[in-house]
Parts: C-alpha cells; structure tokens; sequence
C-alpha cells in the first residue's frame, strides 16, 4: 500500500470539489522588474500540470507565491478554495529547486523531522514515503553522502509525507539521471491518480509525455498557452462513452 | 500540534545536528578561551583587582563567543534553503524560534560551565557574595543575549555581509543587558553592593524582548 492510500482510502477526488488553484491578476515585482505579469487562470483538481517555459519565464516565482513563500505584488491566489494560504497549509506539499534536507541527518531523520512539523508521528508513514520513491529507509547514511538523485528522491518524499491534496515541485528531475528522472514521474502519475493535483515546473517535458494532463506554457511572466494532452483526451472520450 | 511540541522537536534535531558537527560549541570554546587567555596575559591582575574587573571581562567574553554560536543559529536552516520547508508547513512559526533560543541558551550555558572554572584559575577568583546570585544572573543574562541574538540572527540572514550585521545590531539593543549582568557580577564577587536591583532589571529585561521577539517572529520569518 503506497502512503497516499493509507491516508485517502477513498483515492478519488469527488467532482464536487472546489478548483485547485484560482490564480487572479497575479502581478509580481522584484524591484522594478516583473516577474509575473497579470496572471489570471484557474486549475481544477486531481490532474497533473506541467508548467514549461525559458529560464526567467517566472516559473518559480509563479510557485513559490502560489507556496505561499512569497507575496505577490497584486492579485490573489486562492487554494482548495481557501483565501489564506496558511489556512490550508497542512494540504499543500512544496519541492523547492534546492532539496530543502537536513545535511546532517539521515533519510528517517529528516522524514520524522518534517512529518512532525504536519503532527505526524507514525514512522510508517515515513518509511512508506521513501519506499515510494526507491530509496531505502534502513539507510543510515546521512544526505550529505547522498547523490543528487537520491537527494531528489528523499525530497519528493519529504513533499507528498503529509499526503497533501495539493502538490507544487520545483524542477525535480534536475541533475537527476534519466533513469531515476523516468521513475519519479512515474510516481507523480501515480499520486495524481490517487486524486492529488500536482504542479510540476520543469525543463524536461519530454519525460512529463503520457503522465502529464496538462502543459501550461509561461514567457516573460505570463501563462501564455495551455494545452491539454492526449492522455486527457483519452480519459475525457473514455468519460462520456 | 502545538507550540510546545514543535518546539521540543525542532530543539532536539538541533542538538543532534550539533552533537554531530560540534560547529558551534567548537567555534564558541576557542573564541572564549582565546579571550580568558589573552586577557590574563594583557592584564596580570591582583584577586583583588581580578574581582573588580571580571564582571566586565566574563560577559564580554561570552558576548563575543555567542555571537559565533548566533551566527551558525540560522546557517544550517539557510543551506538547502531548509527554512522554506519549515514555511509552507503549518507549523507555528514561534516553535521555532523559540527552540533556536532554548538551543542557543543551553550551548552558551554548556561554555559557561566550561569556562567559569578557567575565570576562578586565571583570574584568582572568589566570589565574596552568594553564589547562587551569580547562577540566576548568569542564567537571566544568558537568556537575554541569545533571545535578542536568535531575533536578530533571523532579521539578518538575508542580508549579504549577516556575520557584520548581527554584533552591529545586537550590541546596542543588549547595552542595558550587559549593563546589568557586568554590574550584578561585580556586586556579587566584591560583596560591594547589593545586586538585586540588577537582577530585577535583568528579569524584566528578559520578559519584554521575549515578548516583543516572540510577537515578530512570525514576519521576520516571512520577510523576502
């Protein structure tokens, strides 16, 4: 049993439920340059987006505002239908560009560590997220000793741990080999038809083909384009059938 | 999931980080033992003298060696930008601070522990009052530096020269602290004065920046 079934027996998202994301006028400056231009877009829940564009695009900037580690300049981010980020913070998981680990510690130890922080105290449910992702939770090496893929590995699961409904990655594939790259996203596949809406910002769309739902193209702070994929196409011909 | 129990956690991985790296208790020991040293030689006091001055001499040498602890304080959370995984969580952003005061309160006290013995060699020292005085002011003077110090490490971890910045801010803010913990010392070890009136200010010194630290936390932390 994966973590995200011990924790929504159910696995599905009800149709009922409110948008994932409903982005409104979302401007972002950083001194006089801006980085997010007037986005306005909503994203429904329990699919998976890839959000694609050049470096600067605001691809990161877009996320961690929608993380809640930033504030916008203007506009509004409401998240599973709540106008306060901080109000549902306990259903979002954020994979930022840098591991966000401990060094000194081991895999479990920083598990533990970041699951307390979500009232968690079940080491089960720390063991089951790194078995998710490969990595064995006997290993008592500390993640200093990790290779960058392991430590993408522990990362991806330190973010779904708490199995949040809402699920935002920040280039996760990145310094990670094609192989381990492959396997991740076969994991996001698999939570996302758990019924979790994942984000996921990356240059690597190619390993996205087939899993992901929907590509949100971004340039020079705007979301420029929105393509849904086969994938989604199939599931919707297989809906009204 | 309470204050308390988020507290408790994050000051235990803290002290585990530190019982495996030792970057902070290393840095801070030198540094103080450095001083205790380079003090006695600059100096050569009399005991009677050595009473005098080593109010003064003590607490500045632990003002200094904490400020190396301080600065290490947020460093760890800085690398692989752990503090933002500490952010999107709900956990409440006091907890932290809070452990981050507590672990730098018990690693100052672990040095005083270690140095005072040095004082008593190096200086000739006899305390002519109470001793249990000397513990409650050094208790309360500690919790006055590393409160204002963790505060003020955290206002400062994004600026770029943070190592500058910190003394430069802490320093005047713990004047009146400082003040009180030289002075309180000093009474205890002539057996001149009486130091309560230094320990009372001190006692209060310590609520109201707790208070005050504590109620800005939560926007130091979210500051970009």
């Amino acid at each position: 049993m994966t973590i995200t079934e011990a924790h929504n027996p159910a696995g599905v998202t009800a149709p009922s439920l409110p948008l994932a994301m409903v982005l409104e006028n979302l401007v972002k400056f950083f001194g006089r340059f801006a980085a997010i231009r007037g986005i306005t877009a909503s994203f429904a829940p329990g699919r998976l987006y890839v959000v694609l564009g050049d470096n600067g695009a605001g691809k990161s900037t877009l996320l961690r505002i929608v993380a809640g580690l930033m504030e916008p300049s203007q506009g509004k981010v409401e998240l599973l239908g709540a106008g306060k980020i901080r109000e549902v913070a306990h259903r979002i998981g954020y994979m930022g560009h840098a591991p966000l680990l401990y060094d000194e510690l081991s895999g479990m130890e920083n598990l533990r560590y970041f699951a307390g922080l979500y009232g968690l105290h079940d080491d089960r449910i720390c063991k089951d997220a790194m078995s998710m992702v490969g990595l064995d939770a006997e290993l008592s090496r500390r993640v200093g000793q990790y290779s960058q893929g392991m430590r993408q590995r522990l990362s991806l699961a330190r973010a779904v741990l708490h199995n949040p409904e809402l699920i935002l990655l920040d280039e996760p594939f990145s310094n990670v080999d094609v192989r381990s790259a492959r396997e991740m996203a076969a994991v996001l596949g698999q939570v996302r038809d758990k019924g979790k809406t994942i984000f996921v910002v990356t240059h690597q769309a190619a390993l996205m083909e087939g899993i992901a739902d929907e590509f949100v193209h971004m340039s020079a702070g705007q979301i420029v384009a929105r393509e849904e994929t086969a994938r989604r196409a199939d599931d919707q011909v297989k809906t009204t059938s | 999931m309470t204050t308390l129990t988020m507290t408790r956690a994050t000051l235990l991985k803290d002290l585990r980080m530190e019982w495996r790296s030792k970057d902070a208790i290393n840095s801070m020991l030198f540094f103080a033992l450095l001083v205790v040293v380079i003090f006695s030689f600059a100096f050569n006091p009399t005991a009677e003298e050595s009473r005098r001055i080593a109010g003064g001499l003590v607490w500045v040498a632990f003002l200094f060696a904490a400020v190396v602890a301080l600065n290490q304080t947020w460093a760890r959370e800085l690398r692989n930008q752990v503090l933002d995984a500490y952010r999107v969580s709900p956990a409440p952003p006091n907890a932290l601070f809070l452990a981050k005061a507590v672990g730098n309160f018990l690693f100052v006290v672990v040095l005083e522990g270690l140095m005072a013995p040095l004082f008593v060699v190096f200086y000739e020292l006899r305390s002519v009052g109470p001793l249990w005085q000397l513990i409650v002011v050094a208790l309360l003077g500690t919790w006055a530096l590393v409160v204002n110090g963790t505060f003020f490490a955290a206002l400062s971890i994004r600026t770029r020269s943070r190592e500058i910045m910190l003394p430069l801010i802490l320093f005047p803010i713990s004047i009146p602290a400082l003040l009180g913990m030289v002075d309180a010392t000093t009474a205890i070890l002539t057996g001149e004065a009486s130091p309560d009136f230094w320990i009372k200010m001190l006692a209060v010194y310590d609520v109201v920046f707790t208070a005050v630290c504590l109620l800005l936390f939560e926007t130091v932390l979210n500051a970009e």
